[in-house]
């Protein structure tokens, strides 16, 4: 069992990282500034070969929440059998997060699906189009302010009458 | 026991071509969701929806005179949905079944159709999550007597109907300051440029 806390402390010491934990779960907390070293030294010396999964999270209105959205990697590592959950925040009203295709090509899609439904951006993405909605579409279908029932999309379409059919 | 069968016999051309159409329906099965395993109940051998002359499910809309919308369409499937339709040989029918096809059932959300009928024209709705196999054979049988009764050799009560007959679009039920509505340039391959 790698210490990641602790190898992360000796890499770079000037860095302070907020770290949680629940039950098995490690989380570290990364500023979006010091993202991509830190999921770099993840990858090459600690071996984390694996981004298990990349979601987006919307904490408008969650209680003790002071930014607006989460971007969370959860990484494995096939090596040692470790994983590791790294956080980083960010806000309106441009969400900008760094790609990390460059280091999990996996995270192609993964990062086109956040962007589709919560319209963080993915900067230095290789294709970053919707992959879910179709393109027409102008909103982001799972920030909290988008209503239940949508902003009219569903009503676009032309409807078709007997005598036309 | 000879039967004297007469050497001619008069008779409409509608009439006719109704009694044909009617009991030799080909359904379209446009099967989105579970209820489209009830569909496939209904054709098999304990229902057997061929006993009503509708057992010719045929996978290519323009063989097909019968489109059973059968399970929740959602908001990127109506272009599909509206291109099989157009695709289908006249004259056309449209057995629109289950609850989600009929109003959206349970998924009253942003990316699923509240009801076909908002965007293509409907016959018979079939109530039900999923419906029943004999609830189908129902409509069928329905439908058998609406094409009897209104029906046309040359499909011209089709051509009445200009105005749309299904619901008011939901964006009515917006406030105005929801309402945002796709711009729908059609673009891709999916999508009909012109109807």
């Amino acid at each position: 069992m790698i210490d990641i806390e602790a190898s992360l402390k000796s890499t770079f010491p000037d860095k302070v990282y907020a770290k949680s934990e629940f039950r098995d779960n490690q989380r570290i907390d990364v500023p979006v500034s010091d993202l991509i070293m830190v999921l770099t030294y993840l990858k090459n010396q600690l071996k984390f070969d694996m981004l298990a999964e990349l979601c987006g999270i919307d904490y408008l209105q969650y209680p003790s929440a002071r930014d607006r959205y989460g971007v969370n990697y959860v990484l494995s590592s096939t090596e040692t059998n470790q994983r590791i959950i790294i956080r980083t925040k960010t806000n309106d009203p441009d969400p900008v997060v760094p790609s990390v295709v460059p280091l999990w090509e996996g995270a192609n899609w993964l990062e086109r699906e956040v962007f589709d439904m919560f319209g963080i951006r993915f900067e230095g993405h290789p294709d970053l189009r919707r992959i879910l909605l179709p393109p027409e579409f102008v909103s982001y279908p799972l920030r909290k302010d988008y209503p239940l029932r949508g902003k009219g999309e569903r009503h676009n379409f032309h409807q078709l009458t007997r005598a036309e059919s | 026991m000879a039967v004297a069968l007469p050497d001619f016999i008069v008779t409409k051309l509608d009439w006719v071509a109704n009694q044909a159409r009617a009991h030799s329906l080909w359904p379209m099965p446009f099967a989105t969701a579970c209820c489209g395993i009830e569909l496939m109940a209904t054709a098999s051998s304990r229902y057997d929806i061929a006993r009503f002359g509708s057992e010719a499910m045929r996978f290519s809309p323009r063989q097909c005179d019968l489109m059973i919308v059968a399970g929740r369409v959602v908001m990127k499937m109506v272009p599909v949905m509206q291109r099989i339709w157009l695709q289908m040989t006249e004259p056309k029918w449209c057995i629109s079944m289950g609850a989600c096809a009929s109003s959206g059932g349970v998924f009253d959300t942003y990316a699923v159709v509240q009801g076909i009928d908002r965007f293509i024209p409907v016959d018979v709705y079939v109530p039900g999550c999923p419906p029943r196999p004999e609830q189908l054979i129902r409509a069928v049988l329905d439908l058998q007597e609406k094409i009897k009764l209104t029906g046309t050799i040359d499909a011209r009560e089709f051509a009445k109907r200009q105005d749309f007959e299904g619901p008011a679009p939901l964006a009515k039920q917006l406030l105005p300051d929801e309402t945002m509505v796709v711009p729908g340039n059609f673009s891709t391959a999916t999508r009909q440029r012109f109807i």
